[in-house]
């Protein structure tokens, strides 16, 4: 049967929305059961979603469309973008209620019903086809990620709740404006129509820095990234683990769905800003990961330096550069979500995110050791893993554009793998120096069922990318030709007739040269 | 237009008035018969609404009184409001006033006297009419802020709010004067018609001071500093009436004149008008943030919301004013939803609460209480999917496309400031550790009325969009 046939996404919003509501009125444990099963049967709806997907068919499936609120219409919709980064949010969300299984003692209702509404809202921007639904799903998200992280947060939770509050709605209101005065001129609110509709260039300009605003702080991109380390250091870890996984990625989205399309020559026009920022974030953030004690600190800066590159990518305005961006940000999902649940899994046991206090796990935590080393490596982007993928394609998409902006992000793999191995090393290698951190046990089933399906598809994303590459090229191509117009002219052509390089040239590869790049790339 | 006809559109009026008359000669005589007199009143403002519906719902437009008064869809749709505000203050009270000695039969009577008042001034088309009716809302209200006579702080509001109250009648009358000398005429449509071509200095005065004697009763800033005096000081069902009914009246009496009498000099008000938003939703916002009693915060939040609900009227437009009738609606919702909340923080003795403090930890004893009193906050702060962000979003649709984007922009990035507050309250119910000094509370209207305004203010209230657009829009009509 083919998930068309129903309203499959209105289902999808609907069944954790009624889930949250019922977690409301029940005891502890019936609300962890009811949450499960919500997530559970939310996770079964997205397999089948993605099966009846056709990426041959029509650009938006499964649109549905209802006049229920007046000028803020229900439409929903999506193309091959929208459905992995659904696909993402459903299978991260039971592991999330997973991992808070034990982890949460206090108002579990509460928490359950705020990780429903998070999901609801996570696949409602990204099926929304209305911009005024999307911009109320994206900031509706707010409400129960503030109460997350102030409810089930470390010490300094109320500091952090504030500063994830008001930086992303303060980011986010000029994006309001702009959408309102995108509506009047264009005379309808309707996505797909507007993907298509050509602003004038001098107000292109204007709208793309609103749009800029809210995106740039929830990407987050250097210098407005400063609430992300607090957020995630005091969040509990199922809260990081959707932070990471899928709220920054509505950045991303954002950039690739209204600021690329929309406003090409807006987009184009800005490029030296969105490769500078991007530059900066990879150095800076990854030195200053570098030096950080606390686990989730490092992973937060980590996060930034992970999301510079998707920014690189998606400006680069070439098929590489955005797929590749695209699989960065599943990637980065998967792996910081795994990593930040690998931090759970040794605070649960020492209620310590100090590095200095773990050392030799590997010693009586092997289990452990080995799916810590597996997202590690992922992080990295090592190749057989996801994140080899999205970086390389990125990455060879921005050479075509900036060789400059190319080489300094590329500095940012080899300082991932510098303080990602070096935290890998304090944590599993070396003495047993603390004697509670040595007699740890290892992971337990339900801790092992939450990290071996990420891992399975970490290793899928990095052995077999075509199956994320299919869904997405097509949509990636549909884009690409709409913002051609305002593509940058690349700094690295290759000079052919330039008699002062051809000595540089290796004869022997000839024409084949230029076709290896292709294959490799693709 | 013979008398009857007039008779015959005031029958809102008339209804409130004669039952205030004969309410008042029930409490004369049985001083015990609070209730009574509350469920009388509360009728009597149902039936009045009932007529106010009947001529939207008929698209009654028409004059009356010579001109004095005109019963058309503007007026009918801020009277459903009047009305539904007031009758909500009525329903809430006996308990509360009870509890605090101060009930008695008068104050039903009092607040259909009021909302008399304000049916009067939403319908005028004359400066007279005006007059008359704002003063009779207001010497009503003024007794009102003092009904707990025993209390020194509802005296002191009853003082403050009197004086403060009598010193802008002043202004606006001697505005009204200036008009009335310098155009010959007290009626709105003959103000307008003179007030053509290069303005007068002395219809520019005029202009002023009928503007700043509004912008007092609608406690806009820089007129704003009786309000948390105010507030803080009358009993609180009276303040949550406060907060609603006449904010609704003065809103809509604003409209009216600006549109009928000024609408040929958009340049000369506007400015002012802007300026008077962007400093109210700023004091707003700054003066919230330091405060520790909650009615003066929801004081504040008033003076806030009433400049959201200013730059509507900046845009000048028709979809400026139907969206400030919009945001009235949910504003009064969410407002009296708000004092319905408060009214639920009883301590051990029964006194009432109203301290920052007392609400520490309150999701953990109350869940419930704590959980509606956090959708009120996230509506006021306008953060969706509740419903206040929609009040928000069509008053900065139609400031964008009036073309006034500094306005926009300016008064957006305030509204984070002022989100500030209504987060510190939802973070010391959540958040802080509990402090357990609010015990169950006992009254049943009082939960029932706050569940139900929880519910409309929800992401629930958006399927109410429809109805509230083309009612607002009819309405916004009846003026242009």
């Amino acid at each position: 049967m083919n998930a068309a046939e129903l309203p499959i996404l209105s289902i999808m919003l609907a069944v954790p929305m009624v889930g949250a509501l019922a977690c409301l009125f029940v005891r502890d444990e019936m609300a962890r059961i009811i949450a499960l099963t919500a997530t559970l049967f939310n996770l079964l709806l997205g397999v089948w979603l993605w099966a009846s997907y056709d990426p041959a068919g029509a650009q938006w499936q499964f649109v549905e469309s209802a006049a229920l609120f007046g000028p803020i219409g229900w439409k929903l919709g999506i193309d091959g973008i929208s459905l992995l980064l659904i696909m993402l949010s459903v299978f991260l969300m039971p592991i999330c209620i997973g991992a808070s299984w034990r982890a949460v003692t206090e108002r579990v209702g509460l928490y359950m019903a705020s990780f429903l509404l998070m999901e609801t809202l996570m696949i409602g921007v990204f099926a929304a086809q209305d911009l005024m639904l999307f911009y109320i799903m994206f900031e509706a998200g707010l409400i129960p990620m503030y109460l997350i992280i102030g409810i089930w947060g470390g010490k300094d939770r109320i500091y952090a709740s504030y500063k994830f509050f008001l930086y992303t709605l303060l980011g986010s209101v000029f994006m309001l404006l702009a959408m309102l005065w995108m509506i009047q001129q264009a005379g309808t609110a309707d996505i797909p129509t507007l993907l298509n509709h050509d602003f004038p260039p001098e107000a292109q300009t204007i709208l793309w820095l609103a749009f800029f605003a809210s995106f740039a702080v929830k990407m987050p991109m250097w210098p407005v990234h400063t609430w992300l380390p607090d957020a995630h250091v005091q969040a509990p870890t199922a809260g990081s683990v959707i932070l990471a996984g899928v709220l920054l990625k509505m950045g991303g989205y954002g950039f690739l769905r209204f600021s690329l399309p929309m406003f090409p020559e807006a987009s184009a026009q800005f490029i030296w800003l969105i490769f500078g920022l991007s530059m900066v974030a990879v150095v800076y953030t990854s030195l200053v990961a570098l030096v950080q004690d606390d686990m989730k600190k490092l992973i937060a800066y980590s996060s930034v330096a992970h999301m510079a590159i998707v920014t690189v990518g998606l400006f680069t305005f070439n098929q590489q550069g955005i797929e590749g961006a695209i699989i960065v940000m599943l990637s980065h999902g998967l792996v910081s979500g795994a990593l930040f649940l690998c931090v759970g899994v040794i605070y649960d046991r020492l209620h310590t995110r100090e590095i200095s206090r773990y050392g030799g796990l590997s010693i009586n935590m092997p289990k452990y050791a080995l799916f810590f080393m597996l997202f590690t490596m992922a992080s990295v982007g090592l190749p057989g893993t996801s994140g080899f993928v999205g970086e390389f394609l990125s990455l060879a998409g921005a050479y075509k554009v900036s060789t400059w902006a190319t080489l300094i992000a590329t500095t940012g793999i080899i300082l991932g793998a510098g303080y990602m191995l070096y935290l890998y090393r304090r944590v599993a290698f070396g003495e047993q120096v603390n004697a509670d951190a040595a007699a740890m046990p290892d992971l337990d089933n339900r801790e092992l069922w939450l990290l071996a399906p990420i891992a399975a598809a970490v290793l899928w994303m990095g052995i077999y990318p075509e199956s994320f590459l299919a869904p997405i090229r097509r949509d990636v191509a549909t884009i690409v030709e709409r913002i051609e117009r305002a593509a940058p002219a690349g700094d690295s052509k290759l000079k052919v007739h330039d008699k002062t390089t051809a000595k540089y040239r290796i004869q022997a590869h000839g024409g084949e040269h230029d076709k290896k790049a292709e294959g490799a790339a693709h | 237009m013979d008398l009857s006809t007039s008779l015959y559109l005031v029958r809102p009026e008339l209804i409130l008035s004669f039952s205030s008359l004969a309410l008042l000669l029930i409490a004369a005589w049985r001083q015990e018969a609070g209730r009574l007199v509350s469920i009388l009143s509360v009728a009597a403002l149902v039936g009045a609404g009932a007529y106010a519906v009947h001529y939207l719902c008929a698209g009654t437009d028409a004059s009356a009184f010579e001109g004095l008064y005109r019963a058309d869809a503007f007026g009918s749709f801020a009277k459903i409001l009047i009305y539904f505000a007031a009758a909500i203050s009525l329903m809430i009270a006996p308990k509360a006033l009870e509890k605090m000695g101060a009930m008695r039969a008068e104050y039903p009577v009092l607040v259909i006297l009021a909302a008399v008042g304000m049916g009067v001034m939403v319908s005028a088309t004359d400066l007279l009419t005006l007059y008359i009716g704002l003063e009779l809302n207001s010497l009503a209200a003024y007794v009102l802020a003092s009904f707990a006579r025993n209390d020194g702080r509802s005296a002191e509001a009853g003082l403050k709010y009197f004086v403060l109250g009598a010193l802008a009648s002043g202004i606006l009358l001697f505005g009204m004067s200036l008009l009335y000398g310098f155009t010959g005429s007290t009626s709105f449509e003959t103000i307008g018609t003179a007030m053509t071509g290069e303005l007068s200095m002395g219809l520019l005065f005029g202009l002023v001071f009928v503007l700043s004697g509004l912008a007092f009763k609608i406690s806009a800033a820089p007129f704003h500093m009786w309000t948390p005096d105010v507030y803080e000081g009358a009993p609180t069902p009276v303040t949550a009436f406060f907060a609603s009914a006449p904010k609704v009246a003065a809103s809509a009496l604003l409209i009216r004149i600006v549109v009928e009498a000024f609408g040929n000099q958009v340049q000369a008000w506007q400015q002012i008008v802007m300026v008077v938003a962007l400093m109210s939703i700023i004091i707003g916002a700054v003066g919230a943030i330091g405060q520790q009693n909650l009615k003066r915060l929801l004081a504040y939040s008033s003076i806030n919301n009433v400049g959201f609900l200013l730059i509507g009227l900046a845009a000048g437009t028709e979809q400026g004013v139907a969206a400030m009738l919009v945001y009235l609606a949910i504003y009064v919702a969410m407002t009296l939803g708000g004092f319905v909340c408060l009214m639920q923080l009883k301590g051990r003795d029964g006194e009432m609460k109203e301290s920052m403090a007392d609400i520490a930890g309150l999701s953990k004893t109350r869940p419930a209480l704590a959980a509606i009193f956090a959708i009120f906050m996230f509506s006021l702060a306008g953060i969706p999917p509740l419903f206040g962000f929609y009040g928000k979003l069509v008053v900065f649709n139609a400031a964008i496309s009036a073309g006034l984007f500094p306005l926009a922009v300016i008064g957006i990035a305030a509204s984070v400031i002022g989100a500030f507050y209504y987060l510190k309250v939802v973070k010391t119910m959540y958040f802080d550790e509990s402090g357990d000094s609010i015990e169950a509370a006992d009254d049943k209207v009082l939960r029932w009325t706050g569940g139900a305004l929880g519910l409309v203010v929800s992401a629930l209230g958006y399927l109410a969009i429809p109805l509230l657009g083309a009612v607002t829009a009819q309405a916004a009509g009846a003026l242009f």
